[in-house]
């Protein structure tokens, strides 16, 4: 039933914010500088906030799920469909924003799509998430400009990064089984029309901050479809310790 | 029998609402905030009508609670709080009076209407410092003390203040 794919199609949107802000909020009181560690916390509050609304409308629409907890907390590793970028580890710095920023380019470019969703809840979370994903965005570039073209040290610690991430892009762009259904019946993007523009954008972006492009390589990355790293099962841990030791607490 | 709900009138819903305090800005109430939407009588049940600042803005839950207890202080016990998106919330429906409450409590407002052409081009703004009116200032952190603001500091009178963004 179509009600039941929306619902699943809005947890898949809730995974992506819910395990983004999860990982960021690890480094709430461990930023490098004070700044930082203020801005890391308030992109995951936003985070985790757009996760609610998402969450909350699967709830509503859904056959199984009761409420937006039970979505965020309960469910086993396979049911996540976070593309698997957003649950890599924070690592060092430049791990960590290069991480975001990565993420940001599709995120904006994305919401800017989900804006003329059919479906009226989504277009709605999609307006209002737009505003606070721009703030995130100019972090995290301003930063890859500041850290690609500050010291030898900190442009090789961002072109690591790149490198490492960099296989984890191509799953951002294209669509699931789930995302294709739901674009022919105009409620989600074509992920495939953002792809040419989000590189363009991030390889532009990357030149200017003196970094190299590593090379395209195949990749069989599949978050979307519940295959995860072997990063997910500790940060599910971390995530649901409290809910699966004290069912149902209340905070 | 006594009816204890009491007759609803749609002012003086206002006003209750207008006493409600911002919980992390007290010098403005939520109706200046522009959270508070709407306010109606639909077969003679009170709907009061809220939207969220930002998303994940943890005074949404507190300012819930604190409409929930201004009304049943008044005996007003028939009424539902709704949650709306859509339009979402901007800093363009402050009035100038609340920009200078604002800036009296020490917090610069919002410099600019969101249609301005700086603000859809994100270019920095000039933002005059609540102390000393200097235009000296400069930004020290995007993120401030909560999601609505980001941090400055002021070149002329050396006091750090916070920005209210325009959003
Ligand atoms: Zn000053």
């Amino acid at each position: 039933m179509l009600k039941q794919k929306i619902s699943a199609y809005s947890i898949l949107l809730g995974d992506q914010s819910l395990i983004l802000g999860q990982r960021l909020g690890e480094l709430c009181g461990h930023g490098p500088i004070l700044e930082v560690d203020i801005a890391m916390t308030n992109i995951a509050l936003d985070l985790l906030g757009q996760a609610r609304l998402y969450y909350q409308l699967a709830a509503e629409l859904s056959d199984t799920y009761e409420d937006e907890d039970q979505i965020a907390f309960l469910r086993r590793e396979k049911d996540y469909n976070n593309c698997v970028l957003v649950e890599m580890p924070n690592g060092d710095f430049g791990d960590t924003i290069v991480r975001q920023y990565l993420f940001d380019v599709y995120h904006l470019m994305f919401l800017n799509q989900l804006k003329e969703s059919n479906e009226k809840r989504l277009k709605a979370i999609a307006e209002k998430s737009i505003k606070e994903v721009r703030y995130h965005l100019n972090f995290s570039g301003d930063w890859i400009l500041r850290l690609g073209k500050g010291t030898e040290v900190s442009n090789q610690k961002i072109q690591k990064a790149v490198d490492t991430l960099w296989p984890y892009t191509k799953e951002l762009v294209q669509s699931s089984e789930l995302e294709t259904e739901m674009h022919g019946f105009g409620i989600a993007p074509n992920l495939a029309d953002l792809e040419d523009e989000y590189y363009r954008q991030v390889k532009s972006k990357f030149a200017e901050a003196e970094i190299k492009l590593p090379e395209d390589k195949w990749s069989q990355i599949q978050g979307k479809k519940g295959l995860h790293s072997e990063h997910f099962g500790y940060l599910l841990s971390d995530l649901q310790y409290l809910q699966r030791s004290y069912p149902n607490s209340k905070w | 029998m006594v009816d204890v709900q009491k007759q609803i009138n749609i002012e003086e819903i206002w006003e209750i609402l207008e006493a409600v305090p911002d919980p992390e800005i007290p010098v403005i109430s939520i109706v200046e905030l522009g959270v508070v939407r709407d306010v109606k009588i639909i077969n003679e049940q009170l709907k009061v009508t809220i939207t969220p600042t930002y998303t994940g803005c943890p005074a949404m839950d507190m300012i819930s609670v604190m409409i929930k207890a201004a009304l049943e202080d008044r005996k007003i016990e028939n009424y539902t709080l709704e949650t709306v998106l859509s339009p979402p919330w901007t800093t363009d429906w402050m009035s100038d009076e609340t920009k200078n409450k604002l800036k009296s409590y020490g917090i610069a407002p919002p410099a600019e209407n969101t249609q301005d052409k700086n603000s859809l081009l994100g270019k920095p703004l000039q933002i005059a410092c609540p102390q000393c009116e200097s235009k000296n200032t400069v930004m020290q952190s995007q993120f401030g003390s909560t999601p609505c603001k980001s941090l400055y500091k002021c070149n002329d009178c050396l006091e750090p203040f916070d920005y209210f963004k325009c959003h």
